[in-house]
């Protein structure tokens, strides 16, 4: 006899309930009940159960477990996977060769070219010699130490995930900005996005690709990341001076002149803190993506936790940490650059 | 003056709120702003205004925060959308126009001069000053030929690759009458243009207006707060209170003839010797071959009158208009013209005092 039993023979129930009898596996409570040899205690007011799905399928054939609920999900997600699948494997395929294709160039540039290369993009683009000071001893350092190779995987995976989270963040953020109405529908998404445990979303995205495809964890990073660039592109072009705007439509400018010639330059610093966090972002990812066989130093991050190899995995985490650093400050620098050209 | 009417504005209602439409009829109906707010929710902004705004005039629109000005001057092109009502520019209705034929009338027939000056930051001057010319499609060489000129000619030369920050306010608002002046539209709006200056540039700032006006003959409607501002540049002054138009015309007349308490605790701070002109304190000439103690000029300001008196208010001068003599004035006239009429204890002085 279950607890609430006389709550549906009072309501007359019992007939749609069906037999007492309990199909399917027992939960573990019941195992553990029976395995004791114990009888179920006397119940009084003090331990009344909570009427869960479990507990009053004890009295109530008819209504599912808990575990029938997970399973139900699970069986959906199955039943739509096809279908899905077919949807969006194509779509994303072009990911995975990016992904592949970035990995395998930046990992087969001699090392001598790409440092090179790195040092004069990075001094054309930030003007600032303490920024191309860090990155170059950072590069040696890393290569000195055996962890080029690594560091390079990762920095191939941020540059194409962050380079595709501006291009599809921004005009998002363009089309929030001009649109209450998709703001209030995007805000929660967003939100669900940042909060999601980064482990979660990855558990949809294994149910749907194979773990050896870049595109998975290509897609978790660019979910992840792409928030604040989003965010921050809606709350630039929303403070825009309207003075500004007001002078903008006095002078006639049609929509797309407002966009490219106002807003866009004058929420140009606002993006670009948005891009900064969505690096940071995607190297918080990238590590975590490990999991999913992203290539890079989370590897090592993983191997030291996997085969407890303290010291592999603490000099990979260091190294971690001085490419955050390094791709701080040369975007915080690039943001400096934008800023200091149109003070108010 | 025969000038022709360039801009007329109709009936001009506009209300704010959810339903203005429905408020609407109320307000035709004569009920007051602040009842309108109690009983109905809405915001009377502006109430059956009718204004002719003549070509090659300055109109100057003013009136206290809060009454509506500008407002008003948004109305002009259509960047508030009236809610009843019609604003006719050389006959053509805009609240007709497609937004196309809109764009194409803010980009040629008016441009706008704002209170806090609205440039783009992150363009240069030249660049700033070209905007309506770059706006409308026009090459950068010809954008840039004609932003130098008008920089040129607003005392800015020199300047042009400088970014708007790096200028004092008033250099930015020069720039701004630049880029205003370089869009070659009949119609310029100014909105408050001058009021975020210092006094001393603002007073620069409104001879450079009508210096520039002297050649130009551009319609010009101007906001502002300040009567000493507007009794200098209006050619036509309109008064606005709560959104109502409380009394327009020639300013002398309205300085001389206030037609409600309003207005009459309005003029009386002013500076009378300084705005009121020999023109309208004269008397037509009986005879000219009177004695007189010398010759003034028609459009002379009663200061000059009496400098040139000495403080005598015995003399009696023969008024020219070029050189035909046009009339008299005698010094007991012109300082009786000096004193205002008591403002009433009614007006609005008396009932701040009274509060």
């Amino acid at each position: 006899m279950a607890f609430y039993d006389s709550i549906f023979d009072s309501l007359g129930l019992k007939e749609w309930c069906g037999a007492d009898a309990k199909g399917g596996p027992m939960t573990m409570a019941e195992l553990l009940t029976r395995s004791k040899g114990t009888q179920a205690e006397e119940t009084s007011a003090w331990n009344v159960p909570f009427p869960s799905l479990d507990e009053l399928h004890a009295s109530c054939n008819a209504i599912p477990r808990t575990r029938d609920m997970t399973s139900g999900v699970e069986q959906f997600f199955l039943d739509i996977k096809s279908s899905l699948q077919f949807v969006l494997d194509p779509l994303t395929q072009p990911l995975s060769w990016l992904l592949d294709g970035s990995i395998w160039m930046f990992v087969s540039i001699p090392w001598w070219l790409l440092i090179a290369l790195t040092l004069v993009a990075v001094q054309f683009i930030t003007r600032s010699k303490s920024a191309t000071l860090l990155v170059a001893f950072t590069w040696l350092f890393m290569a000195f130490i055996d962890h080029y190779t690594y560091a390079v995987q990762t920095m191939a995976i941020i540059f194409v995930c962050t380079g595709l989270s501006v291009l599809l963040g921004v005009p998002v953020g363009i089309a929030m900005s001009k649109n209450d109405r998709l703001q209030k529908a995007v805000i929660p998404v967003l939100d669900m996005l940042q909060t999601l445990p980064s482990f979660v979303y990855l558990i949809p995205l294994i149910f749907l690709f194979s773990v050896t495809e870049s595109k998975l964890y290509g897609i978790a990073i660019i979910l992840y990341a792409i928030v604040p660039v989003i965010r921050l592109t809606d709350l630039g072009i929303r403070l825009v001076d309207q003075d500004i705007i007001e002078a903008a439509n006095a002078f006639g400018m049609s929509a797309r002149q407002k966009l490219l010639s106002v807003e866009l330059p004058l929420a140009l610093p606002n993006i670009m803190a948005g891009v900064n966090q969505t690096i940071m972002m995607s190297l918080a990812m990238v590590v975590i993506a490990s999991l999913v066989s992203a290539p890079g130093l989370g590897v090592l991050v993983l191997r030291g936790i996997n085969n407890l190899e303290l010291g592999v995995g603490l000099v990979s985490g260091f190294c971690i940490v001085i490419l955050a650093i390094l791709l701080d400050r040369v975007s915080k620098a690039t943001l400096a650059r934008v800023d200091v050209s149109q003070q108010n | 003056m025969t000038a022709n009417v360039k801009v007329s504005i109709k009936n001009l209602y506009k209300i704010f709120g959810s339903d203005p439409k429905s408020a609407l009829v109320h307000a035709k109906n004569g009920i007051e702003k602040a009842e309108l707010l109690e009983q109905h929710g809405h915001v009377l902004g502006l109430k059956d205004i009718n204004i002719d705004i003549k070509d090659g005039e300055i109109t100057v629109i003013m009136g206290l925060s809060g009454s509506g000005k500008s407002t008003l001057i948004r109305h002009f092109n259509r960047l508030i959308e009236p809610t009843d009502g019609q604003i006719l520019i050389d006959g053509v209705d805009v609240m007709t126009l497609s937004d196309n034929d809109l764009r194409k009338l803010r980009q040629q027939g008016m441009s706008m001069v704002f209170q806090k000056f609205a440039l783009l930051p992150h363009k240069t001057v030249l660049e700033n000053a070209g905007t309506a010319l770059r706006v409308r499609g026009e090459s950068s060489e010809n954008a840039d030929q004609e932003g130098r000129k008008w920089l040129d000619r607003v005392g800015l030369a020199g300047f042009e690759d400088h970014y708007p920050h790096q200028l004092s306010g008033g250099m930015q608002q020069r720039v701004g009458i630049a880029r205003a002046l370089t869009s070659n539209s009949a119609v310029m709006l100014m909105d408050e243009a001058f009021s975020a200056l210092d006094p001393l540039i603002r007073t620069d700032m409104q001879d450079l207006l009508l210096e520039l006006q002297k050649e130009l003959h551009k319609t010009i409607i101007f906001i502002s707060h300040d009567l000493d501002e507007a009794l200098k540049l209006a050619d036509h002054l309109v008064i606005l209170k709560d959104g109502e138009v409380v009394q327009q015309g020639e300013p002398q007349h309205i300085l001389l003839n206030p037609s409600d308490p309003y207005i009459e605790d309005f003029v009386s701070d002013i500076n009378r010797a300084r705005v009121l002109r020999v023109r309208s304190v004269m008397r037509p000439l009986s005879d000219s071959t009177a004695a007189h103690a010398g010759t003034v000029d028609y459009n002379d300001t009663l200061e000059d009158v009496i400098s040139h008196s000495d403080g005598d208010t015995s003399k009696v001068y023969l008024v020219k208009n070029g050189s035909e003599a046009v009339g008299t004035i005698c010094m007991k006239d012109l300082v009786r013209a000096l004193v205002p009429r008591a403002p009433s204890e009614d007006g609005v002085r008396g009932q701040v005092n009274a509060a």
